[in-house]
């Protein structure tokens, strides 16, 4: 339900942007305009035969409406359809909600797009490992140009200090359902 | 209820923010509409019907093979020329002239995968006159002159794999430079894979090239650790002389690169004083190490290649010259590696790092003579990161990949995960502009971009993933290219267009420094091709024991002869056409029923060959498979085949007893 209002929200956003686009610019003259990059990129591409990717895989969770929000916000979704391969920790709502009040509210607000983006960018890795794989590394070189460390405690790998709760194989990598947010230092 | 208080207050703050950002998109979204109207983007890129375009662009075919010729700014396509892949439409590597050129150490291989094409150079500027490209999988190194636009010349790098960091050139063209990607056993032996470390190793070839004739000459080779040499650049102004790998895999692992090949936290940068090899090796260094590699050259006069193989290869171990290896410290498995206009600065891009690193040349000789290393890999001496660091730009993209260079001091590095191309500035760093590519691009060429002259009134980029930009064509999409405008402060996305095979590097050139050199016949008078008839009363048939040769004339709008009797089921029957139009524009073409190759395109003044090998008795024809003239369609001929123990004998002619 609440992926499902965040996908009206951003549709009716789509739309009204359309729309204004369209009012705007005379269809003839549409050949000399260049590229609308808000409304463009390989996350907009209508594909509904592929795997799909980890993008996908965030909108279509119920448990991961905070983090699609905060994907949105720092307008990182093109990234997120990439080739790849692509390894995101995805912490639930539930582990955005044990950060302390107002943090998340705090990062989404406009001003803080690229403290969003950073910490955001820490839960992706250039990779497609599974779990079990996870174990063998000691850290993960992060898409924020930062690592984060990589332990295992009773057989199970925590990334971060985050459990991993399951896994989702994408069409262009792979998600990891964790229960921390991951905070870079 | 707590939770659903605080999801409803973190609803409400994204609806807040979407529409903040509905009003200020629309907003942006307008005024860059109206900026785009006032400069139209179809103009920029028309070229009116007749016109020429601009630039040359070259793009290298990847896994076709082969090197695509378009214009810029139109995104036009006027030739693929082939150079490691056989190409049935122009008979390359089917025609018995051409077939040696493929030759190689392995054999005759059909097939390589062609990266990065580089104009010569001259004072580091584009000359025009050639232009090299590498074959990744058997090495090789391909050169095209740029005056008939066809592969004169492929030589094989021998003590090498995965031929990558190449085909770079030069400030004068001294040099083509070639680097191992795959670390191997040098010589090749048997031995397990696993001890790898310290037991494989990695060359950097240097090839000659011959300033009258452009004629290419494998001089020395570097003996280097078992790193992965991924792309290069030579120094250019004042840092000629020098050239600069980028490495990765610096583990020295040899399985799962993916993880352990990204241990370390930083690769490095190999810089190569070749001038101080290359007096080591005029002086008598290096050590004559045997080994087999196929040098092929083609000849413009004989319109036929000839493959040599050579046997021997001078080998230079870097510890026995002291001072002319050095390894900068860069972040993060570093792919392009790419020098600016002056030659101070060397782009490191660490391909997972956020990051773009940028050594400094001069910082790198004061470092040098001072002695601030801080290690060795295999006796070469580690320079300090610090000290060799010019700056970087921090974050500007996720996976930077490679950096061209306008004329102004501006940097473009393409960026394959956040898919877009960053304009940064040399010296402060700073980001100025991005723009994003359709979809994740590799590399990006700026005419000249890698030269001390570059001409920068376009990017192009190349990108690696197509999906919805054209028409779609089932699983397989073509790849495509993007033509930018950075003439003014922002780039301007102008054109798309499709490509053939999968680009990699391309280089630009304007069109006025290649156009007047562009040969439009070949001399008949200079054909000193050994089966040519360069008359219809030269033409004539022969025998030896179950080999025939037809001397074979074409020109509009017959062959001659065009009736040959006597020839014998078994028999290996070589057809060599000679062209004899002198004409731009006419080439003439042939095929013959059951031939087990292609047809053959030639030119005029040219001699080409076929191979037919009769298996059945009866009367078969052969045409002219070129629109040549308006009675192409009367072009045609027959040849009576015989049993293998028939007494006819051999006869030929043209228009008689009718």
């Amino acid at each position: 339900m609440k992926s499902f209002k965040i996908l009206l929200a951003f549709g009716l956003c789509l739309s009204l942007f359309t729309a204004c686009s369209k009012d705007n610019v005379e269809k003839t003259k549409k050949a000399n305009t260049t590229e609308n990059k808000e409304k463009s990129g390989q996350a907009f591409i209508k594909d509904d035969q592929s795997v799909p990717n980890v993008l996908q895989i965030a909108i279509g969770s119920k448990d991961h409406s905070t983090l699609v929000a905060a994907v949105q916000a720092a307008e990182l979704e093109n990234s997120l359809v990439n080739a790849g391969p692509l390894m995101v920790f995805a912490p639930t709502n539930e582990a955005f909600s044990k950060l302390p009040e107002g943090t998340v509210e705090n990062l989404l607000k406009p001003e803080n797009k690229d403290a969003l983006a950073n910490i955001l960018k820490y839960h992706v890795t250039p990779g497609n490992y599974s779990k079990d794989f996870l174990k063998r590394f000691k850290k993960l070189g992060q898409a924020n140009n930062k690592y984060v460390k990589v332990e295992v405690v009773d057989g199970e790998p925590l990334i971060g200090g985050a459990r991993i709760l399951g896994s989702v194989k994408a069409g262009n990598g792979i998600v990891h359902v964790i229960d921390k947010v991951l905070l870079p230092q | 209820m707590k939770t659903l208080f605080k999801y409803i207050y973190v609803m409400k703050s994204i609806i807040t923010l979407l529409i903040f950002a509905i009003t200020f998109t629309s907003c942006d979204n307008n005024s860059t509409n109206k900026g785009a109207l006032s400069s139209s983007a179809a103009e920029k890129v028309y070229v009116a019907p007749g016109e020429h375009d601009e630039f040359y662009a070259f793009m290298s075919g990847g896994f076709s093979g082969q090197l695509a010729v378009y214009g810029l700014p139109s995104g036009r396509l006027f030739k693929v020329i082939p150079v490691f892949s056989q190409d049935a439409e122009k008979a390359y590597g089917y025609n018995e002239e051409t077939k040696p050129l493929l030759n190689t150490s392995f054999g005759f291989i059909p097939w390589d995968d062609a990266h990065h094409p580089d104009i010569s150079q001259t004072n580091g500027e584009l000359d025009g006159r050639y232009i090299f490209i590498n074959g990744n999988n058997t090495p090789r190194i391909a050169k095209i002159d740029l005056s008939t636009f066809e592969t004169t010349e492929i030589i094989e790098i021998p003590n090498s794999a995965g031929n990558h960091s190449s085909s770079y050139v030069t400030d004068n063209t001294e040099y083509v430079v070639a680097g191992t990607r795959f670390g191997i056993p040098i010589p090749q032996k048997d031995i397990a894979i696993n001890k790898y470390k310290g037991n494989f190793k990695g060359t950097l070839s240097f090839i000659k090239v011959n300033p009258d004739d452009g004629a290419m000459d494998l001089k020395f080779q570097v003996l280097m650790p078992g790193f992965d040499y991924d792309k290069a650049h030579p120094g250019r102004g004042k840092s000629h002389g020098w050239f600069f790998f980028t490495t990765y895999n610096t583990e020295e692992a040899n399985t799962l690169l993916e993880v352990n090949a990204s241990q370390n936290d930083k690769d490095f940068i190999a810089a190569v004083n070749w001038k101080k090899i290359e007096e080591y090796v005029n002086n008598g260094g290096g050590s004559k190490m045997p080994t087999n590699y196929a040098h092929n050259v083609y000849d413009e006069h004989t319109h036929s290649a000839t493959s040599t193989m050579k046997k021997e290869v001078i080998m230079v171990d870097p510890s026995e010259v002291p001072g002319a290896i050095y390894f900068l410290p860069t972040p993060k498995s570093p792919h392009g590696c790419d020098v600016d206009p002056t030659g101070e600065y060397i782009v490191g891009s660490g391909k997972l790092s956020a990051n773009v690193t940028v050594h400094s040349f001069s910082k790198m000789l004061d470092a040098i003579e001072n002695k601030k290393f801080s290690g060795d890999a295999y006796g070469i001496p580690i320079l300090n990161f610090e000290d060799v660091l010019a700056g970087s730009v921090e974050q500007p993209g996720l996976g930077p990949l490679h950096t061209e260079f306008d004329n102004e001091g501006n940097a473009y590095t393409s960026f394959f995960i956040s898919s877009e191309i960053v304009k940064w500035k040399l010296g402060t760093w700073e980001v100025l502009d991005r723009q994003p590519s359709y979809y994740s691009i590799g590399h990006l060429m700026i005419p000249g971009g890698n030269s001390q002259k570059p001409f920068g009134k376009y990017v192009v980029g190349m990108n690696k993933i197509t999906k919805d930009r054209y028409l779609p064509t089932g699983p397989e999409v073509t790849q495509s290219a993007q033509l930018y405008d950075i003439s003014g402060d922002k780039m301007e996305l102008l054109l798309d267009f499709p490509t053939v095979g999968e680009p990699h590097y391309a280089a630009g050139i304007p069109a006025d420094l290649v156009k007047p050199r562009s040969k439009k016949i070949f001399k008949l008078e200079e054909n000193k091709h050994p089966y040519v008839a360069k008359s219809e009363s030269e033409t004539k048939v022969t025998r030896n024991g179950n080999i025939v040769h037809v001397y074979m004339t074409t020109i509009r709008s017959h062959f001659a002869p065009d009736n040959i009797e006597g020839v014998k089921v078994g028999d290996k029957v070589y057809f060599h056409i000679t062209n004899l139009e002198q004409d731009y524009d006419v080439p003439h073409g042939v095929s013959m029923i059951g031939a087990n190759t292609s047809e053959l395109l030639i030119m005029p003044g040219q001699t080409e060959t076929f191979l037919w090998e009769p298996k059945q008795v009866g009367v078969w024809p052969f045409y002219c498979t070129d629109f040549c003239s308006a009675l192409h369609q009367e072009m045609q001929g027959y040849v009576r085949v015989s049993p293998a123990k028939s007494d006819i004998k051999l006869s030929w002619s043209l228009g008689e007893g009718f």
